[in-house]
């Protein structure tokens, strides 16, 4: 098969090479939209904000509303549970956060319904520390959210939210 | 190649047999009531490297506002209005046109229905709340024109329809949805009759006139006569059904470039291998 | 068929493997030393391109699958979604739609190949069968994959098909009830639909795995039509010589392919279906994707419920008796100079029966499907039988290699041994 010429071997070798190189750029390029169609599609990613009435809520209620296929706890905290939420010590804390970094009014706190461990949802007015406790594998949160005891690692997330109204705040 | 050539004279025999039969066909058909098809136009978004003309598309959009959507429902995300390759509306235009749309949510925390201004992620809100009230209201229910365009053909014939598959001048005729529709908004030809069309498979359409002339005011200068609505309506249209044309054709024409490329790599790798075999 | 080489392993790992399952061994076997005749021309190139288009359908299905709804209400809207939201959604859907027209069009251009150059003829006969199995359920997936988007004509198109079994006698009425899951075309129909389009294709694959062994166990015929006597002299191992031919054919393809996906993706669509299903108002007119239209128009030809439906089934039950319905002792219509017209006038027929399937059932077009819904039969029922008898046939070279030096002019050897018929079994 190989030519006794010194030039063929390496344009051969060159022809294989290009042709070789040039399927494989083929099918990764094939691959992509085959791995990027699972990706939230445009629908989702334009997933709409949702705008809650909280006029109704009385103090110390915790209602759970749904945001982007999630739960999302509005608590309107009592005057005891912002000072309990106040009064700690931010540096003994594993995800050091002070109250004031996590709300916009003190009246008002709104976090992710989901617990950072494993994902499950923490049951409200529950725990030690009187916020949440994670029945999955026992995280306790504080009346702020902040993780306390068990083994998730950070603070419940809070969403980007806004106050339209006194009683009127739009999620997302 | 002798059997590629044999292929081919077979081929142009069967042509030739078709034609034949088919005028043949033809002849016999027709009669006082024929029909005229509708002609084809020339759109910015047709052929290979073909592109919506954004101007158009927003001006078929105001159409569709004022005047289409009085009966028709556009079933398509208001969101759409700004994505790349669609009439250019920025964000912020979208959404405070969605904010001027009623839209029935609910329920709420007190488990009322309520009503709401739109959000881009909204679908257009329907005239009617059910075909069967559309009906009632118009005697015959309007069809959804999210897809209007690409659910309206027209018989071609033979041969045409094969010149339409190919990538020859002249060819490559995929708008035949859109010449539908520009013909359909021409062809009420009968001042007397309303209902009365010149282009609707049995000239009776339940859709009385819909357009007239300095109806819709364009803001650009553009003429405000019939032949611009219909045309810059029907484009809207098949934006609306067919929202990916632009980077389909675009991802299309790389796709086309590589595999040529690509398959004359392969010829000469083939040619090479097969070199010193007699075959 | 033994091999242009042995695998002979040196990497303790695969001398490992090869010990506990001889598969490297085995695929060495199938798809690198396979022994293919040197005289193929590219219509051979159609197994590869076949084999291509079946991956590429169950890869696209699988995935157009994690966004489709099979449910009559969600499944237009569903689909909707795919074209407008999902991310190459509207790639991915026109690849598969279209991709059931190119698996087509690659499996007529293959079975017209094997009807050509007679490749069903002893020892093929069971290769050539498990092909008619393979059309015949490809046939069964497309028509169910074609209801799936539930538009206008997916729905009238199942309505029309699944009363093809009210027509059989007695139990028709019930058979057709069962098919449905109800009264008529409903969701629980979409859904058994939806379940057995997904199941099919891997049978199919399984088939297809029957077909390649068949295959490789009889070897490939070739446009002359005869046996490899020496493997040295007639063939050329699998890689590189035919996977590199297969490739060029592969890439053509891809190309006509590419332009239907991006250019003229609705060309073969019926517009009709972009109009949700409407159990109370059929459109105008019920017509087939294109690949059926040569069955659906013999269908139509036949005045008789139970007869046209028959006669239907028959025009595909018939290409299975093909091996026994040839005669003659020549396989290639290269050396056969009757049977090559008549195969051409088939061909001609099949697509003029195809664009007629396409027509309203009336007037000429009627009388023009009946006379060539005839010529179909006769040319497996008269033509093939009585050929082989009354056909002289050209001289066949005696040997693979003699038929290549023929074709490029060497003087040498060709006539000496041309007299005598090669039909030996391989």
């Amino acid at each position: 098969m190989a030519s006794a010429s010194t030039v063929a071997p390496t344009r051969r070798d060159f022809l294989f090479i290009a042709t070789g190189a040039m399927a494989a750029v083929g099918a990764a390029a094939v691959v992509w939209p085959l791995i990027n169609q699972m990706s939230p599609d445009a629908s989702t990613l334009a997933m709409a904000s949702t705008e809650v009435d909280i006029g109704s809520i009385p103090e110390g209620q915790i209602v759970t509303i749904k945001w982007r296929g999630k739960p999302v706890f509005l608590s309107h905290r009592t005057k005891k549970e912002i000072e309990e939420a106040q009064n700690v010590d931010v540096a003994t804390l594993r995800d050091p956060q002070p109250d004031s970094a996590r709300v916009k009014k003190p009246e008002w706190l709104i976090v992710i319904g989901v617990c950072t461990h494993l994902g499950c949802i923490p049951l409200g007015h529950e725990g030690e520390y009187g916020g949440w406790f994670c029945p999955c594998h026992g995280s306790v949160y504080d009346t702020s959210g902040r993780i306390r005891k068990g083994p998730a690692p950070l603070n419940l997330a809070v969403p980007d939210y806004a106050f339209l109204t006194d009683t009127k705040v739009r999620i997302g | 190649m002798a059997f590629t050539k044999k292929f081919g004279i077979a081929a142009a025999a069967l042509l030739g047999v078709v034609v034949f039969s088919t005028a043949t066909l033809r002849a016999e058909e027709g009669g006082p009531e024929e029909q005229p098809k509708p002609a084809r136009q020339s759109w910015s978004f047709a052929g290979p490297f073909g592109a919506f003309d954004k101007a158009q598309l927003q001006r078929g959009f105001k159409i569709y506002k004022e005047v289409c959507s009085n009966c028709h429902e556009l079933h398509i995300p208001i969101r759409t209005l700004a994505q790349p390759g669609g009439p250019g509306f920025t964000e912020d235009q979208v959404k405070t046109l969605a904010a001027t749309y009623t839209v029935h949510d609910g329920p709420n925390l007190q488990g009322e229905m309520f009503d709401r201004p739109g959000r881009p992620s909204d679908y257009f809100p329907a005239p009617f709340p059910n075909p069967e009230a559309a009906a009632a209201s118009l005697g015959a229910p309007p069809p959804d024109m999210s897809l209007l365009a690409k659910a309206r053909k027209y018989e071609r014939g033979f041969p045409a329809f094969v010149f339409d598959a190919l990538p020859i001048p002249g060819g490559m005729y995929q708008e035949l949805g859109p010449d539908y529709i520009y013909a359909i908004l021409n062809g009420y030809t009968h001042d007397d009759d309303p209902n009365w069309n010149l282009y609707f498979p049995g000239h009776k359409i339940a859709m009385g006139k819909p357009l007239s002339p300095g109806q819709v005011e364009y803001a650009d200068g553009t003429p405000t006569t019939l032949d611009q609505y219909a045309k810059d309506v029907a484009a809207f249209l098949y934006w609306a059904a067919e929202p990916t044309l632009e980077q389909r054709k675009r991802v299309g024409i790389r796709v086309m470039i590589f595999l040529l490329v690509f398959a004359g790599l392969l010829y000469f790798t083939k040619k090479k291998i097969w070199a010193d075999v007699a075959h | 068929m033994h091999g242009h080489s042995t695998f002979e392993p040196k990497n303790g790992l695969v001398k490992w493997l090869e010990a506990r399952l001889p598969i490297l061994s085995f695929m060495h076997g199938s798809f690198v030393a396979y022994p293919t005749p040197k005289n193929l021309n590219y219509w051979w190139t159609f197994g590869a391109i076949l084999s291509f288009m079946l991956i590429a359908q169950i890869i696209t299905g699988v995935v157009l699958t994690m966004h489709y709804t099979p449910e009559s209400t969600m499944a237009f809207a569903s689909v909707e979604k795919i074209m407008r939201d999902v991310n190459w959604g509207w790639m991915l859907r026109y690849a598969h739609a279209n991709g059931a027209s190119m698996f087509f069009f690659a499996v007529y251009i293959h079975m017209f190949r094997g009807i050509y150059y007679g490749s069903y003829k002893a020892p093929r006969e069971v290769l050539w069968i498990l092909g008619v199995i393979i059309f015949l359920l490809m046939m069964a997936t497309g028509f169910m994959g074609y209801v799936l988007p539930w538009g206008q004509m997916s729905f009238w198109g199942a309505t029309v098909i699944t009363n093809l079994f009210s027509a059989i006698p007695l139990v028709g009425d019930q058979i057709t009830v069962w098919l449905w899951g109800g009264y008529s075309v409903d969701n629980p129909t979409l859904n058994r639909f939806f379940a057995l389009h997904y199941l099919l294709p891997f049978i199919i694959v399984a088939v297809v795995g029957l077909h390649v062994w068949a295959l490789h166990v009889v070897g490939q015929n070739n446009p002359d039509g005869v046996e490899v006597k020496d493997v040295d002299k007639d063939t050329v191992p699998f890689t590189p010589h035919a996977t590199m031919k297969d490739s060029l054919g592969l890439a053509v393809f891809l190309l006509l392919y590419a332009w239907f996906i991006f250019f003229i993706p609705n060309y073969l669509g019926d517009a009709d279906n972009y109009i949700q299903a409407n159990p109370m108002k059929t459109p105008p007119h019920i017509v087939p994707e294109w690949y059926f239209l040569p069955f659906y128009a013999i269908l139509r030809s036949i005045p008789n419920k139970l007869a046209g439906v028959i006669a239907m089934f028959s025009a595909i039950a018939v290409l299975a008796f093909l091996p026994w319905l040839d005669t003659s002792k020549v396989r290639s219509a290269k050396y056969r100079p009757i049977y090559k017209v008549f195969f051409w006038i088939f061909a001609a027929t099949a697509i003029g029966l195809g664009y007629l399937g396409a027509m309203p059932p009336e007037g000429g077009y009627v009388l023009t499907a009946r006379i060539l819904s005839v010529a179909y039969f006769s040319f497996f029922l008269i033509v093939l039988p009585l050929l082989g008898l009354f056909e002289k046939t050209k001289p066949v070279p005696p040997t693979i290699a003699d038929a290549v030096l023929a074709k490029h002019g060497s003087a040498s050897s060709v006539a000496a041994g041309a007299a005598s018929a090669p039909h030996t079994k391989g």
